[in-house]
């Protein structure tokens, strides 16, 4: 599966362990974008998780649009596990509007992210 | 329990936006069930405000903290060795809370971050309504365990009034007419002659009308 | 039931006659020519005159200046109360005012909240509801009292009324109870909602007269004539508490739109000969909503014209 290499991908169990600080925290570590990548709606393994998901990816884009970083950095995307393809595809697609977008507001401000990108690395 | 809603982000940066140092306080409470004032709702509050100031191009600090209640001074006390790092507090406590924590720390800036709505109950996730007015005297074993002050929009005694609509208040089809309910109630325990006397005037001196209250516990006090 | 006070009203029900009542609307400015003007335009034809009280939460001319007008003119006012803006002080207040200028009649009324009208950011009272607010007048008729205790010497003596209303929610027998509950805290008289739904009210006064309420409580029916479809269409779905059937929609609507004002009256008229048929029924109020012009024409028309006394 070939996609852009300014990726950094973060597996979970499931969208729904992602609360909405860890999506405004993505930011000030620095990322100029950010996508959450669920399953198909109804195909949730744990039910219901990536509709909390949707719901916090909403949240998110209410509060970046009025901190002024602009909510256009984050979206959520439903996929199956099979569909490699198009995962590239919306990869290459955010990345796309991210570049249109410009660097986050946060590093252009700073120079660099709020915090260090190692404090991330597993 | 008491039952907030954080306020509008943008009232909140209004409140806050010319600060350097700022705390986010938040209460494991009442506003921690409701997900309006809790650690989680601190932590997303803080990030969002480092945000919006680093985008400004301001060099500020937001921390975050959660104490066990804030209308407790016992637990307002463990904040007393942090807050001279700070210029201003926000408390995500109900308006209780706020209003402690500003007494205790008088000197200090202490804004609300959540809206204090109403006492109420959890009908599922997310969706909170109220029951209790704390009128200070309690009639539910007249109203077969419903409450009309709380439920009635006019606080009626004697309800239903005329404009009650297939079995919904009349300003809004989703409010079920508090006075139906009682009703079907008293009907399924047997016990509709409480429907028939016509009730007296209420004393509301016991409620918000008769004043700030007050309940002084002897038994309780040494 | 024999008359007790100097209530106009109370004598001519009490002689088992048919009374007919109606309402003007105030103003909602400072002008004191319109009631006047309504006034003169129903007075031969009705026995009383409801004073609406800042209806639907509109912010208009009380109605105890209305009425006092109107007592000054000669005619004979109901002093309609709402409890949504005054708390019992001035409700009782109200009360010792209108008496004091010779009103009889009161109607003893909750009130609609205030979400429905100009002021929807106002506190709502509710110290007392209709219920309680009969019990006080009754207790300073009777007793000379207010509800706080103070016994004085000069006593209001007024008839006492309420509203009734069959249609509301989907329980008769629930609205016969409150009925009942209204009559056992001293209500008199009571005035219905608008009827079109002529199954429903005869199965409400069916329930009353079972319970033994036709003796104690007077109903007068209420008769609103339809001007158009879409006042028809509105009132069904727009306004709380009246039931309008399907058919009286189609009746109005089936007619050209300049025939419609017509067939509404027309309607009316019917509707009053088929209630005088309706035992318990012991009068009509006629609520001609900013057509009070035509309360004239409805009277004579339905057999009631010219009124006794």
């Amino acid at each position: 599966m070939q996609y852009p290499p300014n990726v950094r991908i973060i597996e979970v169990p499931c969208t729904g362990k992602v609360d909405l600080v860890h999506l405004l925290m993505a930011f000030e570590y620095g990322a100029d974008g950010v996508m959450v990548v669920g399953c198909m709606a109804g195909d949730c393994h744990y039910s219901a998780g990536n509709l909390y998901a949707r719901k916090r990816v909403q949240r998110g884009k209410e509060i970046l649009d009025r901190v002024g970083l602009g909510g256009d950095r984050l979206e959520m995307y439903n996929l199956s596990s099979g569909m490699g393809g198009r995962f590239a595809e919306i990869v290459r697609e955010i990345t796309e509007k991210v570049r249109e977008l410009g660097p986050s507001p946060v590093r252009v401000a700073t120079g660099k992210a709020m915090r260090p990108i190692a404090e991330v690395t597993p | 329990m008491i039952k907030a809603v954080p306020k509008p982000l943008e009232e909140v940066l209004d409140l806050v936006k010319d600060f350097h140092k700022v705390l986010i306080a938040g209460c494991d409470g009442c506003v921690t069930v409701c997900e309006a004032g809790g650690m989680k709702e601190a932590k997303v509050l803080a990030s969002a405000l480092r945000l919006y100031f680093t985008q400004e191009g301001r060099a500020a600090q937001v921390d975050e903290v959660s104490l066990t209640r804030q209308c407790e001074k016992e637990y307002l006390a463990e904040l007393a060795d942090r807050l001279d790092a700070y210029d201003a507090v926000v408390s995500l406590a109900c308006g209780c809370g706020v209003q402690y924590l500003a007494e205790m720390y008088s000197h200090k800036i202490i804004y609300p971050g959540v809206n204090t709505c109403f006492l109420g109950v959890n009908e599922e996730r997310g969706l909170y309504s109220e029951r209790c007015q704390a009128c200070g005297h309690c009639i539910l074993a007249d109203t077969g365990g419903i409450c009309p002050i709380a439920r009635c929009s006019k606080r009626m005694l004697n309800g239903p009034c005329g404009g009650s609509e297939k079995g919904k208040c009349e300003i809004n089809p989703e409010i079920p007419c508090g006075w139906e309910l009682i009703y079907e109630r008293l009907k399924t325990l047997g016990q509709l002659d409480r429907f028939e006397k016509p009730v007296d005037p209420k004393d509301w001196s016991s409620s918000r009308d008769g004043g700030p209250r007050k309940i002084v516990r002897e038994d309780l006090r040494i | 039931m024999n008359a007790t006070t100097p209530s106009q009203l109370e004598k001519l029900i009490a002689s088992g006659k048919f009374a007919v009542t109606s309402e003007v609307g105030p103003p909602r400015s400072a002008d004191g020519a319109v009631i006047e003007h309504k006034g003169n335009l129903i007075k031969d034809y009705v026995d009383a005159v409801n004073v609406t009280d800042n209806q639907t939460s509109v912010c208009r001319v009380c109605s105890l200046a209305c009425c006092i007008r109107l007592k000054l003119m000669g005619l004979e006012p109901v002093l309609q109360m709402v409890t949504r803006d005054r708390n019992r002080i001035a409700l009782q207040s109200d009360i010792l005012g209108a008496a004091s200028f010779g009103i009889h009649n009161i109607l003893c009324l909750t009130g609609d909240h205030q979400h429905f009208g100009d002021h929807p950011k106002a506190v709502n009272v509710f110290d007392l509801d209709s219920v309680q607010l009969i019990q006080t007048v009754r207790l300073m008729r009777d007793e000379g009292r207010l509800l706080g205790g103070h016994q004085f010497e000069v006593r209001p003596q007024m008839f006492i009324g309420a509203a009734a209303n069959p249609f509301a929610g989907p329980n008769v027998p629930m609205r016969v109870a409150r009925l009942a509950k209204k009559a056992a805290a001293g209500v008199q008289f009571v005035q219905t909602q608008c009827i079109y739904n002529m199954d429903t009210f005869k199965e409400f006064m069916k329930i009353a007269g079972d319970r033994g309420l036709h003796e104690k409580v007077a109903v007068l029916a209420g008769i609103t004539p339809m001007k158009n479809v879409g006042m028809a269409k509105y009132m069904q779905k727009r306004v709380p508490g009246i039931d309008v059937p399907d058919e009286i929609v189609r009746r109005i609507g089936g007619v050209p739109k300049e025939k419609q004002a017509e067939e509404g009256i027309n309607l009316a008229v019917e509707q009053i000969e088929e209630l005088k048929e309706v035992k318990g029924v012991r009068g009509f109020h006629l609520m001609a909503i900013e057509w009070e012009e035509k309360v004239p024409e409805i009277v004579e028309r339905a057999g009631l014209y010219p009124r006794p006394g």
